[in-house]
């Protein structure tokens, strides 16, 4: 007995050999690229690459302008998870569908769209520049708004699948406690479906950092206002291959430490 | 209905329209210092009472009034929101606000009327106190036990002093053990409230020691109300009779032996002492000509009260020394040819009779004379 209880466990805990042989391939595509990338690190130069100016420039747009992005998702992006998950609306299915178009739509059409809708000839864009004066295209508001536009549709829909999720009854005891609405979505809804929140904010993020498409079309690429990191990978990929390798390492680290550290928590939530 | 509302406790005549064929009509008068139970089975429309008397969904027709104020009559747009109507609800599974700890979940309610934050702390914790859970105030619910659970939402209740006091299936969650603990506390908590109480339940022992008189509600409909006794012993659907159709008695346990109103009957918890509570399946019994012999070690001579068939079934009142409500086979009572007025053995094996260490709450008030053992 003693020998064969072991024995038998380890047969039976053996996962089917196809299985193992199909899902090592697949992990294989994400992994085959990043060493790839790793083996052209010129990393006896990477000080003097990374501390160069478009380098720096861009990291500190990209880091600015990704976090404006998720903050202004936040903002926006769960009062309409909100209305989305609790009220009944006509055209609510036609709503959710807009709300994803960015997830599926190529980017280059969704900055082409910003164009004309916020262009300063744009059916919004006129009447702003008349009335305010400020142009959005090709500028570091074009690149928020252009990460915001392809990023918060990861925030509404992780909030909102977490307002659907969450058991209305606790709103209503801490109603029956004399809670107003306001201090109910305060202190019970937001903090219940806090990690779906934060996973929702790290998505966001995460997708905003590496937008590309939608920021050169509508917001151009200029260094220090619009050139962010993907931009900077794009433009030095045809003059510097050694920047590009080097600018590409850091989205890489950035990107793998942030979703590591918050892996336990949105996996939880999703 | 209109000139019979009084100024004091709880007024309400709810229709709800749950479903096309669900609805839900009761009428419920509550004075203030007594407990009315919602006694029926899942899905009868309990839930649906409370959220209505909370304010969770406003009713379709009728009228809420508590303390001479209406809370809902749709017939005048008149609403109180829930957080405007003051009633302490213990919602079934708790829902103790999972994010917070034990003390901030029962200051939510002062806080959230303004209470001052050291004056909620102050409250709160006397009631945390009071309830015996001293010293668990920074938990979190996940880290309570359910009796513990339940012993925080009956606080985060009671703290705000509320006009009405709603119990929705407070103990359903609990196991044996605890539960009959949580209902004297319950019970101990219900009699200090000055308030009107509703207490929601599908068991109907919960019903009987908690409350001063029971509504049976099936299908949306009150089916019967009246005290404990009157519905043990007069029960007027099937669903009643079987629901509260025990037999229950209060006596005095010592060594396997319980003594009620001077009868002698032996039990299988030897362990037991003190005050108990008994109870025997009107299923349990058996009826005999003549005086049976072998294992029932629980025999007595009486005589048929009353006879009423229930199909398949058939329902017996016996007389003294203890009356019992009895239900045999119809073709047993055919066969040994029963009648009101037969004069008859009765039998129950110590194994089918359960004993609870537990007193009802208003047995000193005289209120239920069955619950001393006297007769119907």
């Amino acid at each position: 007995m003693s020998i064969s209880t072991p024995e038998r466990r380890r047969v039976r805990s053996r996962p089917p050999v196809f299985l193992v042989i199909l899902g090592i391939l697949g992990l294989a595509i994400f992994v085959i690229p990043f060493v790839g990338l790793l083996a052209r690190v010129p990393w006896s130069d990477l000080p003097e690459l990374l501390t160069s100016n478009i380098v720096v420039d861009a990291l500190r747009l990209s880091l600015l302008t990704s976090i404006a992005a998720t903050a202004l998702a936040a903002v926006l992006g769960v009062p309409l998870a909100w209305l989305m998950a609790r009220v009944e609306f006509p055209g609510r299915a036609i709503v959710r569908g807009i709300v994803t178009l960015p997830l599926v739509l190529p980017p280059v059409v969704g900055g082409a769209a910003l164009l004309f809708a916020l262009g300063r000839r744009g059916l919004v864009g006129e009447p702003l520049y008349e009335a305010t004066g400020l142009v959005l295209p090709f500028s570091t508001w074009g690149v928020v708004i252009a990460s915001t536009f392809v990023a918060m549709p990861f925030l509404v829909i992780t909030v909102e699948g977490a307002l659907r999720n969450l058991d209305q009854r606790y709103e209503g005891a801490a109603s029956t406690l004399g809670a107003s609405k306001w201090t109910v979505l305060r202190r019970v809804t937001l903090p219940m479906i806090g990690p779906s929140l934060l996973a929702g904010l790290v998505l966001t993020w995460a997708r905003a950092f590496g937008e590309f498409g939608a920021t050169i079309t509508f917001a151009g690429n200029l260094q220090g206002r619009t050139q962010t990191m993907p931009l900077a990978v794009f433009v030095a990929l045809e003059s510097d291959r050694d920047t590009a390798v080097a600018i590409s390492l850091v989205m890489v680290v950035v990107s793998l430490v942030v979703l590591i550290a918050l892996r336990e928590r949105w996996w939880k939530a999703l | 209905m209109e000139g019979a509302v009084t100024r004091q406790g709880l007024e309400a005549h709810l229709q709800v329209v749950v479903t096309d064929a669900f609805r839900l009509e009761i009428q419920l008068s509550i004075p203030p210092g007594k407990t009315i139970a919602l006694l029926g089975p899942n899905g009868a429309g309990k839930s649906t009472a409370v959220s209505a008397l909370a304010g969770l969904r406003p009713i379709d027709g009728g009228r809420i009034e508590l303390t001479g104020t209406v809370l809902d009559d749709p017939e005048r747009a008149a609403f109180v929101p829930p957080e405007q109507r003051h009633i302490g609800v213990v919602f079934q599974d708790y829902l103790l606000f999972p994010n917070l700890s034990v003390l901030e979940n029962v200051a939510f309610g002062l806080r959230s009327r303004g209470v001052a934050r050291d004056e909620a702390v102050t409250r709160s914790e006397t009631w945390i106190e009071r309830l015996g859970l001293g010293g668990l105030g920074v938990r979190k619910p996940s880290q309570l036990s359910g009796g513990q659970a339940q012993r925080v939402a009956l606080a985060r209740a009671l703290v705000t002093e509320p006009d009405l006091l709603l119990l929705d299936e407070p103990l359903a969650a609990l196991d044996v053990t605890t539960r009959a603990e949580l209902r004297r506390t319950l019970a101990e908590h219900l009699r200090t409230f000055p308030g009107p109480r509703l207490l929601i339940t599908h068991d109907p022992t919960e019903a009987f020691l908690l409350a001063d008189e029971i509504h049976v509600i099936e299908d949306g409909e009150i089916t019967q109300s009246g005290t404990a006794d009157e519905i043990r012993l007069r029960p007027r659907t099937a669903y009643v009779a079987d629901l509260v159709g025990s037999n229950l008695f209060a006596g005095v346990a010592d060594g396997g032996r319980v003594e009620t109103a001077g009868h002698h009957l032996h039990v299988a918890d030897t362990d037991a002492a003190g005050d108990v509570l008994i109870t025997i399946r009107p299923t349990a019994v058996s009826v005999h000509l003549h005086e049976p012999d072998g294992s029932p070690r629980n025999t007595w001579p009486t005589t048929i009260e009353l006879i009423e068939p229930l199909g398949e079934r058939t329902r017996l009142r016996t007389g003294g020394p203890l009356p019992l409500v009895i239900e045999i086979t119809t073709e047993a009572t055919r066969s040994l040819d029963l009648a009101a007025g037969t004069d008859v053995w009765v039998a129950v094996k110590a194994t089918e009779i359960g004993v609870e260490t537990d007193r009802p709450v208003s047995q000193r008030s005289g209120s239920r004379p069955d619950a001393a053992g006297g007769r119907p």
